[in-house]
């Protein structure tokens, strides 16, 4: 079984990420309820005909995914695997409203062509002509984490050398509507230094696109390895059960473990998950955080990934992200949690390479 | 030759039936399951045709059991009547027994939901319980409940039309690599307006019976349905002595990275995937002695998957027969109804026949089987081609 490397990054999120020279240099602060994705130049990537064709979903994971590419120093890859947990949802939801809004008639098909999960997929495998295995998941919080999941499988087994895997998710207002009517968006906003201790229900929505190029061929640049991944439905035990247990499948201890990752969104509801990892077993650990500089969606925890891609391959550590006074001087293996609502919990290991 | 993965249990509810005795009998008995439209009131009423399952919701949660308080989508309704079947039928008393994940497709989701309630949610508080259920994944969440599976892989794909046939891929490979000791594989779509509108505006919907690789094809027909199987490794089918119904021998997928909504005029996506298939197979292309095609009865669709088949199979095309003419296009839960139906092609050594053919199509000269055929089969090709370029490719086996 072949190990599997993340060889480069690409992130575009309501942080200036999309830089790779750049590590969180300047942090952006918000006070809000819904945040949204920093713009890169597009046109520097897209030539402006296809960027007008394109909702920002598509775009936002067109360039991540070529910023990737550029890192990795590569024209294309053996396969495309994207994690998506609610699609082009901005087209969807224009299809959708002009359908109910004008009884049906007057229809015009774009939006409906680019409302399927699978457009960010297809669309980079267009534009690099790409003609190789191309998968998109769809399944909430863990969206991302079985696009990781699949692609690890394929690399171990070398059925594949190079993959580009991402998440990407676009915000809509009137689906943010629906979230504030049910109290999954907070009713009040946040600044971003306050989210963790809000003490009110829901998050802080918000959009982004984080992909990588996996490989089972390690370069000079490459980020981490990707130890082991693992995705479970619900619980029918506590948290703590599940991260030993994960653990001991990898022969490793908490000790082992030089910092903690975590995806706290400041719901008072479900933040209890982390609660219970960070004030017991990890106690000891040093922990960061970053949803309140990414905010919440389906694949956020790829920004997760993104951050503790960094952090191994620079042995640096914003002190933004802090979420404990532990310090470490060395950080070798890091372990990334993280669920949504109480569903879709997952486990991702990685070690500095 | 490679070993394939072992299938024990199959599910299905479709416009031709409500479990897989019922819609084999349609299938051998010639009866399609399209109708004109009842259960969605839509302008085009009366332009389109459909594959509509009879029961209503109401009906379906009574079959579940389920409380009136219960926030599943139709598709999840669908999909948790066919996934119990399977499960049932691969005679599992306790799914925990065993390492077990679910993978499920679905294109759909909880749409129906939303448009029924799209301006409701703000003024009824009781519709309010649905918009968790907005995202594709609920649905397949549902399932699991339903199921008992807890603490383990629940995914779910959605890759337009393609999607079931990749969530038997992703099973088949899961116990292949021992990640799985068992996994339920398939997928759920219900109709709903935002689909038949999205087809209606790219004019590929026909407004009567649909008509596969026919040169007059006036489009396709929707449908709705699940359907699932249980896949299990050597291990637990040797333990538990289980009945094996076939083996999944094959995968391929890949994407056509040409239209986002149309295929090649050459059909290289479908071409890559079923010599991809073929390969890990270990099978050489005149060993397939049925290929159950996607078939459409898209202009575009017939066009490019007819002349894969032939880039693939050359000289020696199989008898081969497309099956939407009898549920319609079913989106992502297609790819899993057609692999019960090619499972049970080979359990029983029949070719289903291609309902509504009348003229060959001037482009090639392919005759799809019009006629029931009885024959032995050992291996039957399952299509499933889609939006995004997204092409794949399964191959069942009556032997490991």
């Amino acid at each position: 079984m072949k190990a599997v490397y993340i060889n480069s990054v690409g992130s575009i999120s309501s942080q200036k990420t999309f830089d790779n020279s750049s590590f969180l240099d300047d942090i952006i602060s918000y006070e809000d309820h819904i945040i949204l994705a920093v713009d890169p130049n597009y046109k520097d990537y897209i030539s402006p005909a296809n960027s007008r064709r394109m909702g920002k979903g598509i775009k936002m994971g067109v360039v991540a995914s070529k910023i990737a590419l550029n890192e990795a120093n590569l024209d294309t890859v053996d396969a495309i695997i994207t994690g998506t947990g609610m699609g082009c949802l901005r087209d969807s939801k224009k299809f959708l409203s002009a359908i109910i809004d004008n009884d049906e008639q007057f229809l015009t098909p774009t939006s409906f062509i680019q409302s399927t999960h699978n457009t960010v997929g297809g669309q980079i495998a267009l534009g690099l002509q790409c003609k190789g295995y191309n998968f998109t998941y769809v399944h909430a919080s863990i969206s991302f984490e079985s696009a990781v999941l699949d692609a690890k499988l394929m690399l171990e087994n070398n059925e594949a050398n190079t993959i580009l895997v991402g998440g990407v998710d676009e915000i809509e207002d009137y689906t943010c509507s629906l979230h504030k009517l049910v109290n999954h968006i907070k009713k009040e906003k946040v600044s971003s230094t306050d989210l963790l201790h809000s003490k009110t229900e829901g998050a802080v929505f918000s959009e982004g696109a984080n992909f990588f190029v996996l490989s089972n061929l390690k370069q000079d640049s490459s980020y981490a390895q990707i130890v082991a991944i693992s995705t479970y439905n619900t619980l029918n035990t506590n948290i703590t059960d599940v991260a030993n247990t994960f653990l001991k499948e990898n022969n490793l201890n908490i000790e082992a473990i030089d910092l903690l990752v975590l995806g706290n969104n400041g719901d008072i509801a479900h933040d209890s998950f982390y609660n219970e990892l960070s004030s017991g077993i990890f106690e000891n650990t040093q922990q960061v955080y970053y949803k309140h500089l990414c905010g919440e969606f389906n694949t956020a925890s790829s920004f997760g990934m993104w951050l503790a891609s960094k952090i191994l391959k620079t042995q640096k550590l914003p002190e933004a992200v802090k979420l404990n006074t532990v310090q470490v001087s060395n950080y070798k293996t890091i372990l990334l949690y993280n669920q949504y609502r109480g569903e879709n919990h997952s486990f991702t290991l990685l070690r500095r390479c | 030759m490679s070993k394939g993965i072992a299938i024990t249990g199959m599910g299905i509810i479709s416009s031709i039936g409500n479990n897989v005795e019922e819609n084999y009998r349609s299938l051998i008995e010639g009866k399609t399951g399209i109708s004109r439209i009842s259960k969605i009131k839509t302008l085009h009423r009366d332009h389109i045709m459909v594959g509509e399952i009879a029961f209503t919701n109401q009906e379906l949660e009574q079959q579940l059991g389920l409380t009136p308080d219960n926030n599943y989508s139709r598709t999840a309704l669908l999909g948790a009547i066919a996934a119990k079947q399977a499960v049932e039928n691969a005679g599992i008393s306790n799914i925990n027994t065993y390492k077990t994940g679910l993978i499920s497709a679905t294109s759909v989701g909880g749409m129906d939901k939303t448009e029924a309630y799209y301006y409701d949610y703000f003024e009824n508080k009781a519709t309010q319980k649905y918009i968790a259920g907005h995202h594709a994944g609920h649905s397949t969440q549902k399932i699991a409940e339903q199921l008992g599976i807890e603490q383990s892989l629940v995914t779910t794909i959605s890759t337009a039309c393609s999607s079931a046939a990749n969530s038997i891929m992703l099973g088949a490979r899961l116990i292949k690599s021992g990640q799985l000791d068992r996994v339920i594989v398939g997928g759920s779509d219900c109709l709903s307006k935002f689909t038949i509108n999205g087809f209606k505006t790219l004019m590929i919907l026909s407004d009567t019976y649909n008509t596969p690789f026919d040169e007059n094809r006036k489009g396709l027909n929707l449908g709705e349905a699940a359907a699932f199987l249980v896949l299990e490794s050597d291990e637990v089918v040797q333990a538990e002595n289980k009945p094996v119904l076939a083996y999944v021998k094959g995968y391929g997928n890949a994407n056509d990275a040409y239209h986002q909504t149309a295929s090649s005029e050459n059909g290289d996506g479908a071409t890559l995937a079923m010599q991809k298939a073929l390969k890990v197979a270990e099978l050489p292309s005149s060993d397939i002695d049925y290929i159950n095609a996607h078939g459409t009865a898209t202009g575009n669709n017939d066009l490019s998957e007819g002349r894969a088949i032939l880039r693939v199979f050359e000289e020696g095309v199989p008898d081969f027969s497309s099956t939407k003419a009898y549920t319609g296009h079913t989106l992502a839960a297609a790819g899993a109804i057609e692999a019960v139906y090619s499972v049970l092609a080979l359990q029983n050594n029949v070719v289903y026949p291609n309902l509504n053919f009348k003229t060959p199509m001037k482009e090639f000269s392919m005759t799809p089987q019009l006629e029931l055929k009885e024959k032995e089969l050992h291996t039957v090709l399952s299509n499933s081609l889609g939006f995004g370029g997204n092409c794949s490719t399964i191959i069942f086996s009556k032997k490991q």
